[in-house]
């Protein structure tokens, strides 16, 4: 082992050497390593970051909670199938809540929502990207938690009193350097004292809308503002373990079937969805495209591998006399094929190592649109994978040049 | 004294396509320990054939080759390599330096792949270039050394392992005739330290500074005889 080392040594000295007096040719060699490498980590940086921008848009959606809407989201079937179900009311969520084990559920919130309503504080208005109406339950299967103030009690919510709770940028636009609780805000010329602020929540769905525009108030003064008819009902649950997610959902779809009177033998006319939909959607479409981009990205590298293995081919045979030297004062196959070998991997992780200085101002440039930097699992693997399409590559040649007849490699010219 | 070489019946044949050719037929000698033996013999005698296979360069095709006392004719690739590169010390005709690194690394190469760390290595290749008169050339690159100077510094490399033979293969062969002189007389100062040297040539006035040379023809020993008068240099190294 020790002897192994030594030689591992030896032979990287030498194939170091060897580079140096090559300069031109090694970085012409690296280079189809380095385009590989580029085109690998930049396109992984993407990929995991897009994966990532996705995840951190679902986290306005709990892993915990069970979404029962009478929309099946990803559903196979055309959305007018859906439109024409029945809705879900409110007499539905208090019958579930009655029927529904205690033990097996944390909270339970109805909602509606509303989009792009304007929202007014005297002078200044704003559009509020997203208003629910729920029940003080909502805090909990939504994580909507108050920065400042607080949420609304049972209370308010029975009584259906005109308070809300707002987003982070509600706040910041219609109430610049004041404080917000306390204040009137108007909406549909209604007044609505605010109660609470809540903590910053950041973008959801791809940016598509900020969290932070939101307006959480009692759903009775919900459907006084909007209408009963309009926006359609929810129930968040959010369950009591999360390992029991799929015990919940059953329970929660036949107590569902109950009260929406369900014959048996027919569908359901509602459905219980999760969180995880969307990434299981996202990995079967997504996913697949990504992997492709990966394979494609890796046949550059493969190809920077070719040009590995043809430049070693010639450094061999460039240098058969100086093998034949080597063995000649007794050199063993074993010395001369690490020698070979490892400036074949060392090529390799000079190519890898620059490939990551370009790809790594690459990954900033894309972490301006996803959130993410390189990841560092990524910068690693890709030097591990430089060196081993050195090895791979150059062990051929390497091998040839160890198998190499001192008389005749002495001979050659 | 004791045997250092003892071939008994050693034949090579190589198979060219379809054709064999018998290189070496049958050749049986000894070579005792400080002797100093010429192999010589015009070109196609084997002389060279007989030389790899001395050197452990390459096995016979057919007979034993006992080296120090042992069986060398059955080894592998990896045992030969270990053999020569602690027994046999090789200087050839075209010197076969590297000729990218210098006068010590060259001469330290064979102590690399015996495994010797560097501060040592680089001690004993230092030792060796001055026992050849080289101590002030130590950092120079073949490229910059004249032809009797490489040919220096290869018998310094040869010599750094300490090796039981020392196997010239022409030595004199790319130099003037006042170089190979001097080589030669450094041949003759290795071989009054103790030295076992064999001289492959064919140069009849360079074969005369053996004490004993071996005519190779057509694969088979001709004639095997000490030399009369021996062509003793009366040169000394260190300078030229």
């Amino acid at each position: 082992m020790k002897r192994f080392f030594f030689d591992l040594k030896e032979g990287i000295i030498i194939s170091l050497k060897a580079i140096a007096a090559n300069k031109m040719r090694a970085i012409l060699t690296t280079l189809g390593i380095i385009i590989g490498i580029v085109a690998v980590t930049t396109m992984s940086t993407a990929i995991v970051g897009l994966r990532e921008a996705f995840l951190s848009s679902l986290s306005s959606l709990g892993n915990d909670v069970l979404y029962v809407d009478k929309f099946e989201w990803f559903g196979s079937r055309n959305w007018r199938q859906y439109r024409n179900r029945k809705d879900i009311t409110y007499d539905q969520y208090v019958k579930l809540r009655e029927m529904l084990p205690a033990d097996a559920y944390e909270a339970m919130a109805p909602n509606k929502r509303t989009f792009g309503k304007t929202v007014k504080y005297k002078q200044r208005s704003v559009q509020a990207t997203l208003i629910y109406g729920t029940t003080e339950e909502f805090i909990k299967t939504s994580g909507a938690i108050p920065e400042n103030g607080r949420f609304m009690n049972e209370f308010e919510v029975k009584a259906g009193r005109r308070v809300c709770i707002i987003g982070q940028d509600i706040a910041k636009n219609l109430f610049p350097n004041m404080d917000p609780l306390n204040k009137y805000i108007r909406i549909n010329n209604v007044p609505l004292k605010v109660i609470g602020v809540l903590e910053k929540q950041g973008s959801a769905f791809f940016g598509s809308f900020s969290m932070d525009g939101q307006i959480i108030m009692p759903l009775k003064v919900f459907e006084r503002l909007f209408g009963q008819r309009h926006g359609r009902m929810l129930i968040d649950i959010k369950v009591a373990d999360v390992n029991k997610m799929d015990d919940v959902k059953e329970l929660v779809t036949a107590v569902m079937r109950t009260v929406r009177k369900v014959p048996p033998g027919k569908p359901n006319d509602f459905a219980v969805n999760r969180q995880d939909v969307f990434t299981e959607v996202y990995d079967k479409t997504v996913g697949v495209v990504a992997l492709a981009g990966i394979v494609i990205t890796a046949l550059s590298l493969f190809v920077g591998a070719i040009g590995i293995m043809n430049i070693m081919f010639v450094s061999v045979t460039e240098r058969t006399k100086e093998i034949g030297i080597r063995k000649a004062i007794g050199a063993r196959t074993w010395s001369i094929l690490l020698q070979f070998l490892s400036e074949a991997a060392i090529i390799c992780m000079i190519g890898g190592v620059i490939g990551l200085i370009i790809s790594f101002p690459l990954s900033l440039i894309i972490d301006r649109f996803l959130p993410t930097a390189m990841p560092l699992d990524i910068v690693f693997l890709s030097l591990v994978i430089s060196a081993l399409v050195g090895i791979i590559s150059g062990f051929l040649p390497a091998y040839k040049a160890s198998r190499l007849n001192p008389v005749e490699a002495l001979r050659y010219e | 004294m004791n045997n250092i070489i003892k071939l008994e019946h050693i034949a090579k044949i190589y198979e060219v396509g379809a054709e064999k050719v018998h290189a070496l037929k049958d050749v049986s000698l000894t070579i005792d320990e400080n002797e100093y033996v010429a192999i010589m013999g015009p070109s196609g005698s084997g002389k060279s054939t007989l030389m790899n296979i001395i050197g452990c360069l390459d096995t016979p095709t057919k007979g034993t080759y006992i080296f120090t006392g042992v069986n060398v004719s059955e080894m592998d690739d990896n045992e030969l390599a270990e053999i020569r590169n602690k027994e046999i010390g090789f200087v050839f005709q075209t010197f076969n330096l590297l000729p990218r690194s210098n006068a010590l690394h060259n001469v330290e190469l064979p102590l690399i792949y015996a495994g010797i760390p560097k501060n040592e290595r680089q001690e004993k290749a230092i030792q060796a270039l001055k026992s050849v008169g080289l101590e002030d050339r130590i950092y120079h690159k073949p490229n910059e050394l004249s032809g009797g100077q490489r040919q220096r510094v290869a018998i310094a490399r040869a010599l750094v392992t300490n090796p039981s033979i020392i196997l010239a293969d022409e030595p004199t062969g790319n130099l003037d005739t006042k170089t190979g002189e001097d080589i030669m007389a450094l041949f003759n100062e290795l071989h009054e330290k103790g030295h076992t040297i064999i001289l492959v040539t064919h140069e009849e006035y360079i074969a005369e500074h053996a004490e004993r040379i071996i005519r190779l023809r057509d694969g088979l020993i001709e004639r095997d005889e000490p030399v009369e008068n021996r062509v003793i240099p009366n040169h000394t190294l260190s300078e030229g």
